[in-house]
């Protein structure tokens, strides 16, 4: 437990004292006010009724954010450790394998959430401009930010996974993009498929990821998505801790 | 406090270390003396408990490295070849850092940093980025690191590698220091460097250990037959000669040198110490002499050396 704040902490500080850190936020913080801009336009031209966290994730710039930024944050986890070598300084003090992973995860996870709070602020610049105090609805927000975690946990995962395989930055960053873009391709093609009849068609539909996010950004809390998002996450830390161990049997 | 027994290391299409037994008593400084590419890192590495043998057992203060890696891990301060750093750190803060993860309390491990940090002669660059240190004060910050919970065993690859000769100088007076209170491991390619530090050395070539014996014995050993060299001013036919007559020199070669000198190689028989017995001739003839030394050995030549009886049973 000791050993694995401590990493954390280290992590964390390695995201924040470095420029790459701060440009990560930059660029998701750009989008995010981009994607306000579009949207306070959108909402000039015609009122909707929609909370403004369906409207922000109807602009897709929500998309655009989580899978462009969480290879980014997740590419140095490993990789950079391996290549300067301090996987091996790492990996010869008292701490287990698991901790190490744990670590990892729960500092890109936090570094993930540090970079999305700025929509918080967006949110409530909607609401003092329009004066509708439903424009910013803790609860909505709240499940919004519950969708975010949930997917960026399991991209996150996944580029975990990534970086563990490769020395290489860049490789592994590439790997997590296209995994990202392939978790993003396969939700829209079950989002474009009919209604499923054979049991292939009902395991593909359970990836409609945008239905599902449509409902986190509406409000909505549905268990099965909570379910499916957190148990890929654990498997795909599972599959990163067996990479982590592999050293020891290859 | 090390026992390794027929340890195998096989890559891929590769054996890096192929069945090596060695033992390392507590308070040992022992050399793993060896070429690149003789194994010595993968040995390090296995005892260190970063990659597991492919056969054959590591017991470290008498606990398995595979399976009490745990415990194993607590007991051994470990410094990786190139002696990778975090180089955004502070000295004291990755020192700080490092000594949490090794399981020490806050308190203690304040403590430790302090003893370090002075032990180091780190005490004037603890607040700076390691990124902005000099090679020597890096390499310090690694032993440092290394040392910072009052391991049992200290495993060093390289330790001098890349440091200039007055930074060497210090790196391995603290080396021979931490020889008083624990048991160390160094490895390296220098010969006169594992001579200076260490009570023991173990030569590893090609993933096989060919020699085990302390530094004087081994350069006895490579000694008694190297080459002498004298440079001496004489007529040539008259030098070879002398040389011919000479009983003790085995095989010789004279070249031309700048002036009237010329260059004498002299070979002796086994065992014997050519030099004596050529200032002597010198001296009895009146040819002034300007150089009289005999070779020291290379690693390399103790490699051939060693290897060559081997390539004569095969042959």
């Amino acid at each position: 437990m000791r050993a694995w704040w401590t990493l954390t902490r280290r992590e964390l500080a390695g995201f924040f004292l470095s420029l790459s850190g701060y440009i990560i936020i930059a660029a998701a913080v750009f989008m995010m006010g981009y994607s306000f801009v579009v949207l306070l336009v959108k909402l000039q031209q015609e009122p909707t009724p929609m909370p403004v966290t369906e409207v922000f994730y109807n602009t897709q710039f929500f998309w655009l954010i989580v899978i462009l930024t969480t290879p980014m944050i997740t590419m140095r986890l490993f990789a950079l450790e391996k290549f300067s070598g301090t996987f091996e300084t790492l990996m010869t003090t008292p701490v287990s394998d698991l901790q190490v992973v744990l670590a990892k995860f729960t500092a890109a996870m936090v570094f993930y959430t540090v970079m999305w709070l700025p929509l918080l602020p967006c949110l409530f610049v909607v609401q003092h401009y329009t004066h509708d105090p439903a424009a910013f609805d803790p609860g909505t927000a709240a499940s919004t930010f519950l969708g975010i975690l949930l997917l960026g946990s399991l991209l996150i995962s996944l580029g975990c996974c990534a970086s563990a395989l490769t020395r290489s930055q860049v490789i592994a960053a590439m790997i997590s993009l296209a995994f990202g873009a392939g978790v993003f391709m396969l939700a829209w093609i079950a989002d474009q498929l009919p209604a499923p009849v054979t049991w292939q068609g009902h395991v593909l539909a359970s990836f409609t990821l945008f239905d599902q996010m449509h409902d986190f950004v509406r409000g909505v809390v549905d268990t099965r998505p909570v379910v499916l998002l957190g148990s890929l996450t654990l498997f795909f830390l599972f599959l990163t801790l067996r990479v982590v161990e592999s050293r020891r049997w290859k | 406090m090390i026992e390794v027994a027929n340890l195998t290391k096989r890559y891929a299409g590769r054996t890096a270390v192929s069945d090596v037994s060695f033992t390392v008593g507590r308070g040992e400084i022992v050399g793993l003396l060896g070429p690149n590419g003789a194994g010595k890192s993968t040995t390090m590495r296995i005892l260190s408990c970063y990659l597991a043998a492919t056969s054959g057992t590591v017991r470290i203060a008498g606990l398995d490295v595979f399976r009490q890696s745990d415990e194993v891990r607590r007991r051994i301060g470990y410094m990786p070849e190139n002696n990778p750093l975090h180089l955004e750190m502070r000295v004291r803060e990755y020192l700080k850092f490092r000594a949490r993860l090794k399981g020490l309390s806050r308190k203690r491990s304040r403590e430790r940093v302090d003893v370090v940090t002075e032990q180091c002669g780190l005490t004037d660059v603890s607040r700076r980025i390691i990124g902005q240190l000099s090679k020597g004060y890096r390499q310090r910050v690694g032993l440092a690191d290394a040392l910072v919970h009052e391991p049992e065993l200290i495993i060093l690859d390289e330790p001098t590698i890349g440091l200039d000769p007055n930074q060497i100088r210090s790196v391995r007076q603290l080396i021979k220091g931490l020889g008083k209170s624990h048991t160390v491991l160094i490895s390296t390619h220098i010969l006169p460097e594992a001579e200076v530090t260490c009570n023991r050395v173990v030569i590893m070539y090609d993933g096989k250990i060919l020699a085990a014996d302390t530094p004087e014995n081994l350069q006895r050993l490579m000694s008694s037959n190297s080459q002498v060299i004298a440079e001496i001013a004489a007529p040539q036919a008259e030098l070879r000669e002398c040389w011919i007559q000479m009983p003790e020199v085995e095989q010789f070669d004279v070249s031309a040198s700048e002036g009237d000198y010329f260059r004498c190689a002299l070979t002796p028989r086994v065992g014997l110490d050519l030099r004596p017995r050529i200032f002597d001739m010198v001296r009895e003839r009146g040819w002034p002499m300007r150089e009289l030394t005999r070779s020291r050995h290379s690693l390399e030549d103790i490699y051939v050396r060693v290897t060559r009886p081997d390539e004569e049973d095969e042959g």
